[in-house]
């Protein structure tokens, strides 16, 4: 079996199995954990709207704090949309979903994707910059948020390495990218990456809540 | 005289080829290989000075198709004169001898150039159950390549068959089917896999050993670098239109008909390395891609065992959607018991009364 049967194979099945089972087993252990009672008179009945409020709302910097962190926002978002264009609107991952869903979609030309990634790798270096250079945000950070940090980035550089074929070997290159990827797969569901799924959650909760006391979301 | 005691210069003389011929001959073999021009006089030398060499071609699990593919190249071109350059001394399927009178050309060959001769070895070895699926003569291919091999100056394992095991060695390989590198391993060997191999790669090959007196430089598969080392891939002439992300989804759709790239469509190009790309087949008329299919990848070790041919390269083999519909039970069966757990504990903490 070379490297890439193995990152083809029983790595990629190992890797999802773990993140399934780490996403499920997290969602579900935190819906079924006891939730505090709120014994406040509820000040509005439709809460639920400033829920879905609040999914929007705080997509959006606050504004009395916007100019100090309109940076931080442009530099989020950059990362972000690069994950979402490179992630699924480039055809070889494209044909990957396809393979599992058993529907694909459009894809964008491999040119347009490339110069996405660059971005995204310059974006992501700033990001970690400010957060190195920054004694506040230096003071908060941990090994979960460098390593998160280490998880991304890394699929986009061997990506971007396998798509130029600049390896010294084109199979072990594609093999090395699919490995990285199933390091991030393996991690995400047990660090702060996993807030691409408690983002929704947390906001809608903090929304309604404020909400039925009478809040703006 | 004996045609073997003749040197090729001599041999070719006699058969009234010009030494113009011969430079381009040689011209042509060093281009395909990347040998630098400046070589082609030394190597056209050192060809003319050498003897006739000895070829015994063993024949085992294999279906005749690398011989047919190389016999058919050699035609009228200059490629047909290697068969006057090497002597090729047993051949199953080309020696007019049969049954003990070609074993006996085989022993005799064996004697005459021992330590000296080329084994040419096409089609795997079963080795389960000590090789007897496969047997000549009475004797295994197991027992037949140790005792040839032993007096060889070097053995090329011609197509993915003798190289790597090939179609005899794919899932669940019930022969116990292996290349020759795993049987032996103290002489020199070169695979030349392909299912068949590309002819020109046979001829380059055999020229640089006669020229040089060794096998050429050799990637980590034991294949030679000037044929093996770029990826179809890398040398398509389709390749622009994967760098524009412009895909045939079918075999017959407008993206076929254009020559757009075939990766969607199973191609699997960018991990097999081969000359097909630039050398192309039939005396340089096509190749797969260039006939409207993607690559197969049959240079490559167990590229019957790869998942389908249709499917594309970037999807993986990842199993069954039960193992991930159990991986989600198991998760969440995980997190409400991690829930109760913390739930017991808040209860503990405040003695009973609930929160």
């Amino acid at each position: 079996m070379t490297l890439l049967d193995f990152a083809r194979g029983p790595a990629m099945q190992f890797a999802i199995v773990v993140f399934i089972v780490g996403i499920s087993f997290r969602l579900v252990g935190v819906w079924a954990l006891r939730h505090k009672p709120d014994l406040s008179e509820p000040r509005q009945t439709d809460a639920w709207k400033g829920g879905l409020k609040g999914l929007v709302q705080h997509a959006w910097p606050y504004k009395p704090f916007r100019a100090d962190l309109v940076k931080e926002h442009i530099i989020g978002y950059v990362i972000h949309l690069g994950l979402l264009f490179v992630i699924f609107f480039y055809k070889p991952h494209v044909l990957f979903f396809q393979d599992i869903f058993g529907f694909g979609w459009p894809a964008l030309p491999n040119g347009i994707i490339t110069a996405i990634a660059v971005i995204t790798i310059v974006a992501l270096i700033i990001a970690l910059v400010n957060r190195i250079t920054d004694p506040v945000r230096r003071m908060l950070s941990n090994f979960d948020d460098y390593f998160s940090w280490f998880v991304t980035t890394l699929p986009f550089v061997t990506g971007l390495a396998t798509a130029a074929n600049i390896w010294w070997h084109y199979e072990t290159g594609l093999a090395i990218h699919l490995l990285t990827v199933w390091l991030l797969l393996i991690y995400f569901p047990f660090g702060k990456l996993m807030h691409a799924f408690w983002f929704g959650v947390s906001r809608y909760t903090t929304g309604s809540r404020f909400a039925r006391r009478g809040g703006i979301a | 005289m004996k045609d073997q005691d003749l040197t090729l210069g001599e041999e070719l003389r006699r058969q009234g080829i010009s030494r113009r011929s011969f430079l381009k001959f040689c011209a042509a073999v060093a281009s395909s290989m990347a040998i630098p021009a400046s070589m082609v006089p030394a190597m056209a030398e050192s060809l003319a000075q050498a003897r006739r060499q000895s070829v015994i071609w063993m024949s085992y699990q294999e279906c005749t198709a690398c011989i047919e593919s190389l016999t058919r190249s050699y035609t009228p071109t200059l490629e047909s004169m290697l068969f006057n350059f090497i002597s090729l001394d047993y051949q199953h399927a080309l020696q007019a001898a049969a049954g003990r009178q070609a074993e006996e050309a085989l022993h005799q060959a064996m004697e005459d150039n021992w330590g000296e001769y080329l084994v040419i070895v096409d089609g795997s070895i079963p080795v389960k159950d000590n090789g007897v699926y496969s047997t000549v003569d009475g004797h295994t291919n197991l027992e037949s390549i140790k005792e040839v091999a032993e007096g060889a100056a070097a053995i090329i394992a011609i197509g993915t068959c003798a190289s790597f095991g090939g179609v005899g060695a794919a899932q669940p390989n019930p022969t116990g089917a292996v290349g020759v590198d795993e049987i032996i391993t103290d002489k020199p060997i070169l695979n030349v896999p392909g299912c068949p191999p590309m002819p020109e790669v046979m001829t380059g090959v055999l020229t640089s050993f006669l020229s040089f007196g060794r096998l050429p430089d050799v990637d980590s598969k034991k294949r030679p670098l000037a044929f093996f080392g770029e990826t179809i891939h890398d040398r398509c002439y389709r390749r622009p239109y994967y760098d524009q992300g412009k895909y045939a989804k079918s075999f017959d759709d407008e993206g076929a008909r254009n020559g757009w790239c075939l990766y969607e469509l199973g191609c699997k190009g960018p991990i097999t390395h081969n000359a097909c790309a630039t050398l192309k087949w039939n005396q340089g008329t096509s190749w797969p891609v260039q006939s409207g299919h993607g690559c197969i990848g049959c240079s490559e070790p167990d590229f019957w065992d790869k998942d389908s041919f249709y499917k594309p390269l970037s999807a993986g083999q990842w199993g069954s959607a039960e193992g991930i519909a159990i991986a989600a039970a198991a998760g969440a069966a995980a997190g409400v018991a991690a829930a109760v757990v913390s739930r017991k504990n808040q209860d503990k903490l405040s003695g009973g009364k609930k929160s």
